[in-house]
């Protein structure tokens, strides 16, 4: 338990609560803080400004020019998780959302806080390990270290931290936009730059700028998404980060071939992780559990694993497996 | 039939609960209170350095720094004696800040007292502590070398090696044998209190409010440490938000808020952090266990061989015991356990619910099922044939049950359609298996003398106390029956006292024990009381009851009447106010029968499970549970479930959920909280049914009550590995069964 003197400020505009943030290299937003006030208590991170970007008018969901749905960032996560439209366009993305953390948390948590939420590694969150996400240098605990729910995709000799969320699986799969206000005027990044693999500096996790403040996520009319799904595998039952999550979306042609497919994966990669090399496998083919094998086998040729997360190569090929047969039948 | 004992009762501290007016040890506010907060070692070997403490002292509101510079020496060497034997009770023979020695990661290296809990953390934050450190030894990998064989435990009170006949020769001999090593993970106890205790001197006189299972055992402790008086040293508890184990013992830090409240001369609140109390109060150790069992063809068992090995600390051998039910439960004329010590960076380990028994039946409990299978037989009549009518020694046992149990769980769980073919059951991606267990847990008359008190007022109210605590499993309503029971009056003008070193003696409740002693002591005051109250009336020659025998009378809601006429009588109001006597009172004491008495004694009981086991990624769902017990005299068959289903549930998540490990290149707990040191919720509970065997036992205090708080946990992580073996084919040698384990084919072997 750290404590430490911090300056609070609630922002009334948006350019204000820009303007705080990039004035002062020590400070953060603080939306629904269910990571950040846990990152402050634990010492992870020492803020001394925190501005409360909570009053803001970005909790609103509607629907764009094209069938897509813009989410506010501060649209808490348990709200969009029910709105009719989300349940009706995405289900996948739903389901993901009600499988993430608690009632409680998902009534506090923002949309916008959960793309920044910070890895659950534990050598991370003590505050006091050797740790290059937190400490750049510093080295990585969890090479050789207590690694079960480490990532095996997406790694590098420097983090293999897996990323959290769930939701933000459903979002790579959907080819969402994170729409952002900064110093240097409004920006768009395509989902899947937005978050950024380790490789030598696992401390950036995403292109924001200091003060770079996530307004909205924009999700594209996907036709197949009405029928997405998210499963998500953990050790207990609820109330726990995934072990292997899986969202997929298909589409089979008459012909008993895969037209679309939108797959990816939680629990198994530094960041929520688009599965391009078993969608690539799988297209214009029927998905037979022989085919889905091999695009999931693919999918993991380049798998890093330690003694401890090896299983969740395996794991993870028959979680897609199985949810692709499911699916398709 | 009493109108009051083992009825259902709601708990007479809902209210309190609920409302959130009872008042927890952390929650004691005093004129001038200040917060103590340890600062811990973050190396796990080697030795403070320096400490500069002028970053935090200036960060204002700090009253007070102690580290090993300034901590007064302790008085007396605090040694290792569990708290049911009625002595100090530290957890360990250690006492930290006394040198600059670090022997475990967490280790107390400062305390800082600051006028709010919020400045003690950042004051602490402040502290700039070096240390030089080497590599720890932490695990059974780093330290299986350097295993020993232990001679004593916990504090020399009891043997480490038991053995009788040749185990070698019958194994030898055997038409069948097994021999398994099983792995299990470390657990931490994890109550939704941490330790907290608040700290409070009045000149020379010391009051402790603390988070204890025993106040007896925090008076005796602490007054030893500090070299203080018994009379100096009052304790007090009134709720306690659960114990499992970890308050069982004396920890540090109670001396430590004593010694923080003495050095600012204020009342100091000192609460363990939760990732503190990951390293404040022990755990239940990481183990390897080997069993070998022999047994002839026709199913009778000729020979055990229990082996544990396990790390312990710097400071003491202990090892939670793994084999006080292998050596009892069946009967085999050749036996042999055996612990096995490694020493390492890790404070002592404590009792942790079911404390040696949940392994070590896990571990035997499988390897009968795998005797089962291998002669054939059904693995609860294998029990039943091997369950001898004494124990070890030929003593009878004081009460059995546990032919009863398993086949009263038999019935009630449908065990009689049950094909035992392992891996054919499935149900969509499921794998559905069931499986058994027997339950055993000792009956431990290590107690001193219990006492309590009984008086009856004028106006017919009553007051019964005794220094138990209340730490969730319910005393306080079962004492307030027993005491409504012995005194005749109804449980609405009574009102149980306890949780206070001021009241009468009684011990720890730990090692299921509590009920038991308390209440023989609870029963043995009422009773004294309401004798000698009869004897006036019947003495009196202004009372109806003049002149009769006191067997002729009895008592029913506060008023004596005669069993002859029972229109004659008058109530205790009466007879006193008449007397003009203000009250009455008795004091009532038990005295427990002796180690060796002429008895095996245990609880026993039996576990069923179904589970359903992913076939393709390992994870384990337990379907329901079943549990069969056979304790005795139910004092409130409510309080009685909740502590049994508890201790299921506690079954099932060692099975399945909870596993710590030590981080071998820090030597520190990997996991410190309770999002990663995973505990059920409400979703992985099953249906859970627990029901009751009935058995009359006179031999363990006047009611016949046997304890219940561990032994719905012993035997449960057993029959869902059995199930799982069911289900799948695969024997599960490794705790927690988490879906790699169950996948990769069930680990150790
Ligand atoms: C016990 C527990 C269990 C959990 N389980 C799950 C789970 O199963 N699945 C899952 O997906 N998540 C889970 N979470 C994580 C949770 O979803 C995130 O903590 C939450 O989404 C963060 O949102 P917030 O509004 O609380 O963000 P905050 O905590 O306020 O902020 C998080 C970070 O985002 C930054 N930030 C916030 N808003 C913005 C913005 N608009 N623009 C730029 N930066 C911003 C903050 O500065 C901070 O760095 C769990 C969390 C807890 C505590
Ligand atoms: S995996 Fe990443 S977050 Fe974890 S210790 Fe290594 S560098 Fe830090």
């Amino acid at each position: 338990m750290a404590m430490r003197p911090i300056t609070f400020f609630r922002a009334g505009s948006i350019d204000d609560a820009v303007a705080a943030v990039s004035a002062n290299p020590d400070s953060a937003f603080l939306a629904g803080g269910t990571t950040e006030i846990d990152l402050l208590r634990l010492g992870v991170i020492q803020p001394t400004l925190l501005v409360d970007v909570n009053e803001l008018p970005l909790t609103y969901l509607e629907d764009t020019e094209g069938g897509g749905v813009r989410i506010g960032a501060m649209a808490r996560m348990s709200d969009v998780a029910r709105a009719p439209r989300i349940v009706e366009r995405y289900p996948g993305m739903s389901q993901a959302l009600l499988l993430g953390a608690s009632e409680q948390l998902r009534n506090m948590a923002s949309m916008g806080g959960n793309m920044c939420q910070r890895t659950r590694c534990a050598y991370f969150r003590d505050g006091q390990s050797p740790c290059n996400k937190r400490e750049p240098g510093s080295g990585c605990s969890a090479l050789t270290g207590v690694n079960r729910g480490h990532a095996v995709l997406g790694t590098s000799d420097h983090c293999i931290a897996t990323h959290p969320s769930d939701v933000a699986v459903a979002l790579v799969a959907l080819d969402a936009t994170i729409r952002t206000i900064g110093p240097d005027g409004t920006n768009t990044i395509p989902i899947e730059r937005f978050f950024l693999r380790p490789e030598d500096t696992p401390s950036v996790e995403h292109p924001l700028a200091h003060g770079e403040l996530i307004v909205a996520i924009d999700v594209p009319n996907v036709p197949v998404a009405r029928t997405s799904r998210y499963v998500k595998h953990r050790d207990r039952v609820s109330y726990e980060f995934a072990l292997v999550s899986v969202f997929s979306a298909m589409r089979v042609d008459d012909a008993g071939n895969v037209a679309e497919l939108r797959l990816a994966l939680g629990g198994v990669g530094t960041v929520p992780w688009r599965a391009h090399r078993a969608e690539e496998a799988l297209i214009g083919r029927p998905a037979t559990p022989e085919n889905v094998a091999a695009a999931a086998d693919a999918e993991f040729a380049d798998a890093r694993t330690t003694p401890m997360n090896e299983f969740k190569v395996t794991f993870a090929k028959r979680a897609i497996v199985r949810e692709l047969s499911e699916v398709s039948s | 039939m009493s109108p009051v004992l083992g009825k259902p009762l709601n708990r007479v501290d809902g209210p309190d609960k609920v409302t959130g007016t009872g008042r927890y040890c952390g929650e004691i506010v005093l004129p001038g209170l200040a917060y103590g907060l340890i600062v811990g070692a973050s190396v796990a070997s080697g030795r403070v350095v320096s400490i500069d403490e002028t970053a935090a002292r200036a960060a204002g509101g700090v009253y007070g720094i102690l580290t090993h510079e300034n901590t007064p020496k302790v008085a007396n060497a605090p040694v290792l004696i569990p708290s049911l034997a009625g002595n100090p009770a530290p957890g360990m023979s250690f006492f930290p800040m006394q040198d600059d020695t670090v022997h475990y990661w967490g280790q107390p290296v400062a305390v800082v007292v600051a006028d709010s809990l919020e400045g003690a953390a950042h004051a602490a934050a402040l502290l700039d502590i070096t240390y030089e450190s080497s590599t720890p030894v932490a695990t059974i990998e780093d330290g299986r070398a350097a295993a020993y064989e232990a001679k004593t435990l916990f504090g020399g009170l009891m043997p480490a090696h038991d053995e009788r006949g040749d185990v070698a020769g019958a194994l030898a001999k055997s038409d069948v044998t097994i021999d398994q090593t099983y792995h299990y993970a470390a657990n931490h106890h994890n109550p939704l209190e941490t330790g907290v205790t608040t700290a409070q001197w009045d000149s020379d006189q010391l009051t402790l409010w603390n988070s204890t299972m025993g106040v007896r055992a925090d008076q005796l402790t602490v007054a030893r440490l500090l070299g203080i008086p018994l009379s100096d040293i009052r304790v007090i508890t009134h709720y306690v938000g659960g114990g499992f184990g970890s308050k069982a013992m004396v920890w540090p830090h109670v001396t430590l808020a004593a010694m923080a409240a003495r050095h600012v001369r204020r009342p100091v609140r000192l609460a363990l952090t939760r990732p503190q109390s990951f390293t404040s109060n022990g755990h239940r150790e990481e183990q390897e266990q080997r069993i070998r069992v022999g047994a002839s063809r026709d199913g009778m068992l000729t020979a055990i061989r229990q082996e544990k090995l396990a790390v312990t600390s710097h400071f003491d051998d202990w090892a939670e015991p793994a084999t006080g039910v292998s050596s009892e439960i069946y009967g085999c004329a050749n036996y042999l356990g055996a612990h096995h010590l490694i020493r390492g960076n890790t404070m002592t380990a404590t009792f942790t619910r079911a404390p040696g028994e949940s392994l070590e039946s896990f571990t035997l409990e499988t390897a009968m099922d795998r005797l089962a299978y291998e002669l054939d037989m059904d693995p609860i009549e294998l029990r039943v044939k091997n369950h001898p009518p004494v124990d070890s020694h030929g003593n009878p046992w004081s009460s059995d049950g546990l032919a009863e149990c398993l086949r009263r769980g038999a019935d009630l769980f449908g065990w009689a359609d049950r094909d035992p073919t392992p891996g054919v059951r499935e149900d969509g991606h499921y794998l559905v298996g069931t499986g058994v267990a027997a339950a055993a847990y000792p009956v431990a008359f290590m107690m001193p003398v219990q006492r309590a008190r009984a008086r009856i007022f004028n106006d017919g109210s009553a007051v019964v106390q005794t220094g138990a605590a209340e730490f969730g499993i319910g005393v306080l309503t079962a004492m307030s029956q027993v005491g409504a029971d012995a005194l005749g009056v109804d449980m609405d003008v009574l009102r149980f006292e306890a949780g206070d070193t001021d009241l009468p003696n009684t011990t720890s409740a730990v090692g299921s024990m509590g009920a038991t002693m308390q209440s023989s002591a609870v029963h043995n005051a009422g009773t004294t009381l309401r004798n000698q109250l009869v004897a006036h009336a019947v003495n009196d020659d202004k009372s109806p009851l003049h002149g009769l025998a006191t067997r002729d009378v009895r008592v029913e809601s506060g008023r004596m009447v005669s069993t002859l006429d029972p229109s004659i009588g008058e109530s205790y109001a009466d007879l006193l106010q008449r007397n003009r006597l203000l009250d009455m009172e008795a004091l009532g004491s038990w005295t427990p029968p002796p180690l060796d008495t002429p008895h095996g004694l245990f609880t026993f009981g039996a576990q069923f499970a179904e589970v359903g086991v992913d076939k393709d990624l390992g994870l384990v769902r337990v379907r329901r549970m079943l549990g069969v017990f056979a304790p005795g005299r139910v004092l409130n068959p409510k309080l009685a479930r909740s502590q049994l289903l508890g201790g299921m549930l506690w079954g099932l998540s060692q099975a399945l959920l909870e596993g710590n490990q030590i981080d071998r290149q820090s030597g520190r707990w990997a996991l410190n909280n309770l999002g990663e040191y995973l505990v059920p919720v409400h979703a992985d509970v099953p249906d859970i049914q627990v029901e009751f065997v009935e058995v009359d036992d006179d031999v363990v205090g006047p009611l016949g009550a046997k304890g219940i708080g561990e032994v719905g946990q012993v035997g449960a992580a057993a029959a869902i590995a059995n199930a799982v073996f069911h289900a799948t084919g695969r024997r599960m040698n490794e705790l927690p069964m988490t879906a790699e384990v169950v996948m990769n084919g069930g680990g150790a072997g």
